[in-house]
């Protein structure tokens, strides 16, 4: 064990950690920006310097490893002086625009001039006054107020295994920006937001959909009708003060109906159709010979992803639309008849953690000579936001129950929520479906957690099967890497783009830590474990709706309304 | 493969046949380096090879390297048998003509030659000066560019003929690894790339840390403005190089070696292509050189282009095929490198050192130079200099020397003012320290840098303000970007610069604070920079801002307070005035003046509306009479 002494105080240090480690444990605090938890260090931004004894320069603390015997101070003058020169030089060419900005108060480089005493503009500076990228339907860059912390840059390519995004330029000249300056809808990038999620400021935020939902909220001739996804519930208190892992579902209904829409709707309900769907499909694949392993195609991130790096695997994907998009089009097209409205005055919004929800909403299959399945999408700081315009508290609602008919759900549609969950759905229900008996145990251990990789082999009657759960495009990457080398076990794949799945989103609240996904996570299994129906064929919804409408899986109606195809993308890259 | 035969030593004769210390024909040297050929030896080299007389006389043309005489290129020698080679400068076509028919003819030279080659057994020119007694060369000890400018760089056996490869096939032979290292540490070799750190402890790392695979890595991106002593070395005499990085690659154990090199080096990248191919051919590279047991291959890989690309992190990353960005150290390269190996990365002047470090030994080596400095120096010495050139001075030799007696002092009857040494890392030197001795610490300690080998002379002409605002604005477009004291601190330190030169006309409210204000920011974000950048560009970044400033502080305030440049370099801090008894009123400079500022009737005078003039210049070059007058 080194010690090392710090401002004055000896502090254990593991081996083989950094310096910041070691003093984060010792409870000092050494601001950083370009720092991420779980993103390999770069000591670009150079705020975490300290300064060492015996070394002429100042160290940054990120990536300098612990030795035996460190005679450290983190806050000498000449530390905390060249930190706050930092932040001068950050803020003399940023916009400053802080009021305007979707980050105003959850922004890194208030936090840090806050936290130095930045109080005066010293450094008067040029803007760099760089075009806005919009092309994007899902992300937002904002390029005069990056600094250049590389955080997305590592989320994109490290993370996501994606690289849509890189720096570029040199000197004063230089930025993060796409595949020869083309914008980001052009480029390999999935919509999957976890470059969102890492920004320490307002220079990648998702494309927004408020102003549009509060049109058609404010729109006399059209019906709004909401659903909401599975994550949501469990994340959205975050947003509003509340500690991690508490579930407010039925608050959630009281507040969309306060809001002003007219019907609220389960996805979880649709997530349990997709099951019926996909479980269908499996078993019909696995009779019928392949292509296998089939892929989830829930995840529109992984979807575009398999589009653009592996064509040659499209038709491993499942045909199945995703909850969001099943459940658009059972709206128009069921929900609306049984209503007696027209299709086209129902304004369909999702409420997903997801900004990649946003581009498939818009994908062109899901648009073909016909209307929307979804006409909007925000994602639940959206849904915060816009809580917030009118004026309304989450706190202040006594729970109630989503509409019917899509009201209802199983536990295992709330699982889809995680990574994990439509595995432990799919063979809840396939399990059913090859042997016509139920589980023992409902709970599939093998693929529940956070780990970016999880496999397991399934017993289902006399059929066993090789399942991988992968969460993280860069997980998938990996596994699809290992299939191409020859990797033959795996019958059924489910692939969440984001790490630990929906309830780490691109469009969850900024900046959650493990413990906080980790909370979601145990309150999704707690919400299924303590459901009466936990399997999406015992859905008596679900029943209803094949009985009343679609007939059965992988039926005639099924095939037009809930299934999809894919098309190979030429992206610059 | 099994090894190859490494060829028998020369036949003696053969040797000074090589050596040219005996031709049969006459022989005729054209300079045809990239400087050479920028010179115009190209044409020269076409007008010699079509020439009758060379024809009929049999004469053999030989292309070589840059000799370092740069202000005297084209060069052309001329060796007639019998007698010593002979060197004429500034060489064209037409001279090349008249030089050749008359030594080729009579044996006489038509105007007299700048020196000759004194060699044994050759009759020497009566009335011309031996190199070694040129100016030039007499202060130079030429250790790296012994060869440069004399042997073909194309002929292996021109190389050999002069002891090449005798050294890395003695050490092979006889010196363990650890011992090299040991030996090279006992000799004081620091690297000449810039930082100066002792090649032998490096080496002693990566020869202690235990790996699968190590890398050598001759680090030859040459990118600070101005520099070109590796390309010489390279284009002139490449085998030295590759004979040195073998003696490191074992030194350190590594069986794969890198030359990062500018892509803007075409000639330089053929020449050691050609090199490498012959040594590989000649069994001095590949499997079991020599059946000691002991691999090596080089790999030529060429460089993007960016300067910072030349910090050894970032090259690493571009040699990965990656963005070349530096990286935080630790780890060092020598312990973690290319691809994750231990990765030795040395600076083309330090691996020419070698051959001759190894035959000299240790002692012989740290005998030449300081303390604390061993062995030569090469520089480019540019700039209000008579002589400019490439040249190479013991370590310890004081930049006076350097200036006045290889160089030849300033031109012109001017008064010098500073040295800039280090280029963008370096700093300028004032005349009152121009007896400084050339040795890492003491330029150091004025503030400067020994840095790669740039070396600029400055007249009273030369703004230091201006001068600190080129390498600023070199630096601030060269930085990477990737951490901020560099990125956004360079810009600023450039932004006040260009407030201070900024004329007072073009200034608009708050900036004339800021201007004052400047002084005091640049100091405190030079410090900043210097302690917080992640690579050397950006610790060194401010050095060429803080000298001008510690040397030349009443520059700055003149420009600052007074609102003038005194070198008259700043256009904008310029006055401009029409001498009416010169003015013909042809009105040309009116039409050229972007606000309006000059009056006049037509043929008569005219007059600048000085509230109105912005400085721009334009009417001075507009006029042909030389009537505008600038103070
Ligand atoms: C911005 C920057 C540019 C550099 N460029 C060069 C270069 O062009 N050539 C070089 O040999 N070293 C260059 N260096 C120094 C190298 O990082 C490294 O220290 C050197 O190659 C080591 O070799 P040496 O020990 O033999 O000097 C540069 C360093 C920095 C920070
Ligand atoms: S949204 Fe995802 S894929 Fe697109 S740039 Fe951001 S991290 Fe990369
Ligand atoms: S966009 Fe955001 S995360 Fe990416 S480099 Fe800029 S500030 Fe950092
Ligand atoms: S000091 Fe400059 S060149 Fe070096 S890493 Fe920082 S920005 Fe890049």
């Amino acid at each position: 064990m080194p010690r090392i002494e710090a401002n004055g105080r000896t502090l254990e240090a593991r081996r083989g950690e950094t310096l910041l480690e070691t003093l984060r444990r010792g409870g000092i605090r050494v601001p950083t920006l370009c720092h991420y938890e779980g993103l390999p260090p770069t000591g670009a931004c150079r705020l975490c310097v300290v300064e060492v004894d015996g070394l002429p320069n100042l160290v940054p603390a990120c990536s300098y490893p612990v030795v035996e015997g460190l005679k450290v101070h983190t806050h000498s003058a000449r530390a905390v002086n060249a930190r706050r020169t930092i932040v001068e030089l950050l803020l003399s060419n940023h916009p400053d625009d802080c009021l305007y900005c979707a980050r105003h108060g959850n922004c890194r480089l208030q936090d840090l001039s806050e936290e130095l005493g930045v109080r005066a503009r010293r450094l008067p500076g040029t803007r760099r006054h760089l075009p806005r990228d919009v092309s994007s339907p899902a992300i937002v860059r904002d390029p005069d107020k990056c600094v250049l912390c590389g955080r997305c840059v590592r989320a994109c390519q490290e993370v996501q295994g994606v690289a849509a995004i890189d720096m570029t330029g040199r000197g004063s000249g230089a930025r993060v920006d796409t595949a020869f300056g083309e914008g980001l809808n052009v480029s390999s990038c999935v919509n999957c937001g976890q470059c969102v999620m890492v920004c320490p400021t307002g220079a990648l935020t998702e494309r927004s959909h408020l102003d549009l939902v509060e049109g058609a909220l404010r729109d006399p001739a059209l019906t709004v009708v909401a659903q909401v996804a599975p994550a949501v519930s469990v994340s959205l208190a975050e947003l509003f003060g509340e500690k991690p892992g508490r579930d407010v579902d039925g608050a959630l209904y009281a507040l969309l109906r306060r809001l002003g829409f007219s019907r609220v709707f389960d996805t979880a309900f649709a997530a349990d159709l997709t099951i019926m769907e996909e479980a269908s499909e499996l078993v019909r694949r696995l009779r019928d010979g392949g292509p296998l392993p089939m892929f989830t195609s829930c995840s529109p991130g992984w979807v575009k992803f398999v589009e653009t790096f592996y064509p040659e695997r499209i038709a491993h994907l499942s045909t199945c639309k995703s909850p969001q998009q099943m459940l658009g089009a059972v709206i128009k097209a069921h929900f609306a008849a049984r209503a007696g409205l027209e299709p086209e005055r129902v304004f369909s919004v999702a409420i997903m953690p997801c900004t990649a929800k946003k581009f498939e909403a818009q994908r062109e299959e899901m648009l073909e000579g016909k209307l929307a399945d979804v006409d909007a999408v925000l994602t639940t700081r959206e849904l915060a936001d816009l809580v917030r315009r009118r004026g309304l508290r989450l706190g202040d609602l006594a729970p109630e129950p989503a509409d019917m008919p899509f009201g209802r759900r199983s536990g295992a549609g709330k699982l889809f929520g995680a990574s994990g969950g439509v595995m432990e759905a799919a063979i809840r229900t396939a399990h059913h479906l090859v042997t016509g008996g139920e589980l023992a145990d409902l709970k599939v251990e093998a693929v529940r957690g956070l780990e970016g990789v999880k496999e397991a082999r399934v017993r289902l009657g006399d059929l066993e099967l090789g399942v991988a759960v992968v969460s993280g495009l860069g997980n998938a990457r990996r596994l699809l890497q290992e299939i191409d080398a020859g990797r033959r076990d795996l019958h059924f794949v489910e692939v969440m783009s984001c790490p630990g799945g929906c309830i780490g989103g691109g469009g969850q609240p900024i900046g959650a830590d493990p413990a906080a996904l980790g909370a979601r996570l145990q309150a999704l299994y707690r919400i299924d474990g303590a459901e009466t129906v936990r399997t999406a064929h015992a859905n008596p919804a679900v029943r209803q709706l094949y009985a009343e409408f679609l007939g059965e899986p992988l039926g005639p109606r099924s095939h037009e309304l809930l299934h999809t195809h894919y098309d190979a993308r030429t992206v610059l890259r | 493969m099994t090894s190859r035969t490494i060829p028998t030593a020369l036949d003696p004769a053969r040797a000074r046949e090589l050596r040219r210390e005996a031709v049969d024909v006459p022989v005729i040297l054209i300079g045809t380096g990239t400087c050479g050929l920028g010179a115009g030896a190209g044409a020269v080299l076409e007008a010699v090879r079509t020439l009758p007389a060379v024809q009929r006389r049999g004469a053999r043309i030989v292309e070589v390297g840059c000799i370092g005489l740069c202000a005297l290129e084209p060069m052309l020698d001329v060796q007639l048998p019998g007698r010593a080679r002979l060197c004429f400068g500034r060489v064209d076509p037409g001279k090349a003509r008249t030089v050749l028919d008359a030594m080729l003819g009579e044996g006489a030279w038509p105007e007299l030659p700048l020196f000759q080659f004194p060699a044994d057994g050759l009759q020497a020119w009566d009335g011309v000066p031996a190199i070694g007694d040129h100016p030039f060369f007499a202060p130079q000890t030429r250790l790296v560019l012994r060869n440069c400018g004399l042997i073909d760089p194309r002929s292996l056996d021109e190389y050999r003929a002069r002891g090449g490869y005798e050294q890395w096939l003695r050490v092979l032979a006889q010196m363990t690894p650890a011992e090299l290292c040991a030996e090279v540490e006992r000799s004081g070799l620091r690297g000449r790339g810039g930082g100066g750190f002792p090649a032998g402890r490096k080496w002693r790392f990566a020869q202690e840390t235990a790996a699968e695979r190590k890398f050598l890595v001759c680090n030859a991106d040459e990118g600070d403005p101005g520099a070109f002593m590796d390309r010489a070395v390279i284009e002139g005499d490449p085998h030295r190089l590759v004979e040195g990085m073998a003696i490191a690659a074992y030194a350190i154990g590594a069986s794969r070696a890198y030359v990062y090199i500018r892509a803007e080096y075409p000639l330089a990248i053929a020449n050691l292509s050609v090199a490498l191919d012959q040594a590989r051919q000649a069994g001095y590279l590949g499997r079991d050189i020599a059946g000691s047991g002991v691999d090596l291959d080089v790999v030529v890989k060429k460089g993007a282009g960016a300067f910072v690309c030349g910090e050894e992190t970032a090259l690493i990353l571009s040699i990965e095929g990656r963005r070349g960005m530096p990286r935080p150290r630790p780890p060092f390269p020598a312990v973690s490198g290319l691809f994750g190996c231990p990765t030795v990365i040395n600076n083309v002047e330090t691996l020419a050192n070698l051959p001759e470090l190894v035959r000299i030994g240790a002692d012989g080596f740290a005998a030449l130079g300081t303390a604390g400095s061993k062995g030569t120096k090469v520089f480019a010495l540019s700039g209000k200099v008579a002589r400019t050139g490439l040249v190479e001075v013991e370590m310890g030799t004081s930049l006076a020397d350097v200036v006045h007696a290889v160089g030849g002092g300033v031109p012109g009857g001017k008064r010098f003012k500073a040295v800039q040494i280090g280029g963008p890392s370096g700093g300028c030197i004032p005349a009152a320290h121009l007896d400084t001795p050339v040795d890492y610490e003491s330029l150091k300690e004025l503030g400067a840098m020994m840095g790669s080998g740039g070396l600029v002379v400055m007249d009273e002409d030369n703004c230091m303000v201006d001068v600190a605002k080129f390498f600023m604005d070199f630096i601030q477009r060269e930085s990477c970007g990737k951490c901020i004291p560099c990125r956004e601190g360079t810009r600023h330190m450039l932004e006040i610069l260009q407030a201070i030169t900024r004329h007072p006309r073009s200034e608009h409210g708050h900036m004339a604070l800021e201007r004052f204000q400047g002084v005091v920011n640049l100091e405190d974000l030079a410090g900043v920079i210097k302690d917080a950048s992640l690579c050397g560009l950006g610790m060194t970044a401010p050095n060429p801002v803080l000298s001008t400033l510690r040397w030349f502080r009443d520059e700055y305030e003149a420009h600052i307070f007074g609102r003038r440049c005194p070198a008259g370099v700043c256009t904008e801090l310029l006055s401009y005035r029409i001498d009416a008894a010169l003015c013909n009123g042809c009105s040309r400079c009116l039409r050229e003046c972007p606000v309006d500022a000059i009056v006049g009737e037509p043929r008569r005078p005219h007059t600048i509306i000085q509230e109105r003039c912005v400085a721009c210049g334009n009417c001075v070059t507009a006029c042909h009479r030389d009537a505008v007058l600038v103070s």
